[in-house]
């Protein structure tokens, strides 16, 4: 009798399951399909032309401009991210209140809508220090924004070094700087890599940060004062005019495609790095 | 390189760990001797070893007092080079700890910490510690392949070759063969034998048998405390204290 009855529950949490799961990947698939379907259709080459007119709404400049959002950003935040980590993590003593102020500080930020830091950008950047709607507005902007991810993740990824590499480097005589450098930071380039990927993605979808910022200028941006438009605030200026729906739709598929080869990229490298060695 | 130790206590924030170590006459751990700590686990005998190359300073809130003096020096003043102090005296630790490089860059790191950068003198040391460790003739083939594909007898060897690279005149080890099976255990102890010739070892060790075959004294620690302090046939045969006796006799721990 009991063995019936567990095998009537077994049979029932399977089935939940599996349903929950399926409805999961569904609703996954039939966002993607959605984009692709209304999206394909409008892929025409006179979409990647270099200059953007009303009568041809070219993404082209936007995936330019995307592209130089992406890497100025990660410029000015990543090393400001890890270098900050490895003061948190390896040099502050534990339970430190300074610390413990900055590390609630990061968490908050890292929960605050982006929309806030827009308007952040635009009061501080854009009014205060007269960038106006710009190219370096909106990367200062969006630095501040993805600081707490990298700080977080490099944070993880520092900790989860074994403390064997440390105690090796210094009964060995090395100082911090050659045990933290030469030790920990190689061990924890998987991690990191994981957390530079997870901000590229935040500056690649972000639209509400930089429409106050970067503003929507839609030409190839020719200096870091020109105003310049990522795909995401292309795609949110196209479908609220209205009259260029699908090309909007097509700008969701080439944003899709970029994310996937990020996210590739970022698998790939993380291997390469783990392939290399890490543990104990 | 001899130690001695003069009253030696350790706080861990209140939690007194190591309890007036060589109160009366001291503690002498003599120069190129096998000497080993024995004791149930949280003893303090693993605490203490990491007392000579000061890894304690690692610690938050560990605070040591008395006269820790080697080679004439006591290593707990303020002008103390920690680095020539770590240089000196050598540290293996339980679980093999080789870094994440080549089997080459292991064992080169020592000697580059200390300035050492020529490609002929780095291949030399490189070449005598790991002959000295007994694992020259299983790796010379594959010294710029990572080090971590060594088995775990092979990687703790390693780390011994790595602390010899440094040239110190002290070797501490702890529980180094703990995680071992035991032929490489075997391999480890024969090993010890063979460096004590030029080396003062202190190992810590679980494993009393391991202590009867390879070590010369014998310290028994028990709450913090040396219970008994002796030649080591003298510990094992005839004990003085009777909780030596119950603890080698494998009453208790």
């Amino acid at each position: 009798m009991a063995k019936i009855m567990r095998k009537i529950t077994d049979g029932i949490l399977f089935a939940a399951t599996w349903f929950f799961a399926a409805i999961t990947l569904l609703v996954l698939l039939f966002i993607i399909a959605h984009i692709v379907i209304n999206g394909v259709p409008y892929l025409e080459p006179r979409l990647f032309e270099f200059t953007f007119t009303s009568e041809n709404v070219s993404m082209m400049p936007a995936i330019i401009s995307t592209v130089f959002m992406v890497f100025l950003t990660l410029i000015i935040a990543v090393p400001l991210g890890i270098f900050t980590s490895i003061y948190l993590v390896e040099y502050v003593k534990k339970g430190n209140k300074f610390v413990m102020l900055i590390r609630s500080a990061a968490e908050m930020l890292a929960g605050i809508p982006s929309v806030v830091y827009g308007l952040f950008g635009m009061l501080m950047f854009g009014q205060f220090f007269g960038l106006g709607w710009s190219l370096a507005a909106g990367v200062l902007t969006l630095s501040i924004m993805i600081l707490p991810v990298v700080i977080r993740t490099t944070e993880e990824a520092l900790k989860s070094v074994g403390d064997g590499y440390r105690e090796g480097g210094y009964a060995l005589g090395s100082g911090k700087l050659r045990v933290v450098f030469r030790l920990v930071l190689p061990s924890a380039v998987p991690g990191i890599m994981a957390g530079v990927i997870l901000a590229m993605g935040r500056i690649v979808g972000e639209s509400a940060a930089l429409i106050f910022t970067a503003g929507t200028v839609p030409q190839i941006p020719q200096t870091l004062g020109a105003s310049a438009r990522t795909l995401s605030v292309h795609m949110w200026a196209l479908s609220g005019e209205g009259h260029h729906v699908g090309e909007a739709y097509a700008t969701a598929v080439i944003l899709l495609l970029i994310v996937l080869v990020i996210n590739t990229a970022a698998a790939v490298i993380a291997k390469i790095f783990t392939a290399k060695g890490s543990g104990a | 390189m001899s130690i001695s130790i003069k009253n030696c206590d350790l706080f861990y924030g209140d939690f007194h760990a190591l309890k007036g170590i060589g109160r009366d006459e001291g503690m002498e751990i003599s120069e190129n001797k096998v000497t080993a700590f024995i004791g149930p686990s949280g003893c303090g005998k693993s605490t203490f070893i990491r007392v000579f190359n000061r890894m304690n300073d690692l610690i938050q809130n560990c605070k040591i007092t008395g006269e820790i003096t080697i080679d004439g020096q006591n290593i707990y003043e303020k002008s103390t080079d920690i680095t020539q102090l770590r240089k000196n005296v050598g540290m293996v630790f339980q679980k093999p700890n080789p870094f994440p490089m080549s089997i080459y860059d292991n064992i080169a790191f020592a000697p580059r910490t200390y300035g050492i950068k020529k490609r002929a003198q780095l291949d030399e040391i490189v070449e005598r510690s790991l002959r000295q460790a007994a694992l020259w003739d299983e790796v010379s083939d594959r010294l710029k392949k990572s080090a971590l594909g060594l088995s775990g007898g092979q990687q703790q060897r390693l780390c011994i070759a790595r602390t010899l690279a440094a040239e110190p005149k002290i070797i501490l080890m702890d529980e180094p063969t703990s995680a071992l099976d035991p032929i490489s255990t075997g391999t480890i102890e024969d090993l010890i034998r063979e460096l004590k010739k030029t080396y003062t070892i202190v190992i810590v060790t679980h494993n009393m048998q391991q202590a009867t075959r390879i070590s010369d004294k014998t310290a028994f620690f028990l709450m913090g405390e040396v219970i008994e302090y002796d030649k080591t046939r003298q510990i094992f045969s005839n004990p003085k204290d009777k909780r030596t006796e119950n603890y080698v006799t494998g009453r208790f721990g």
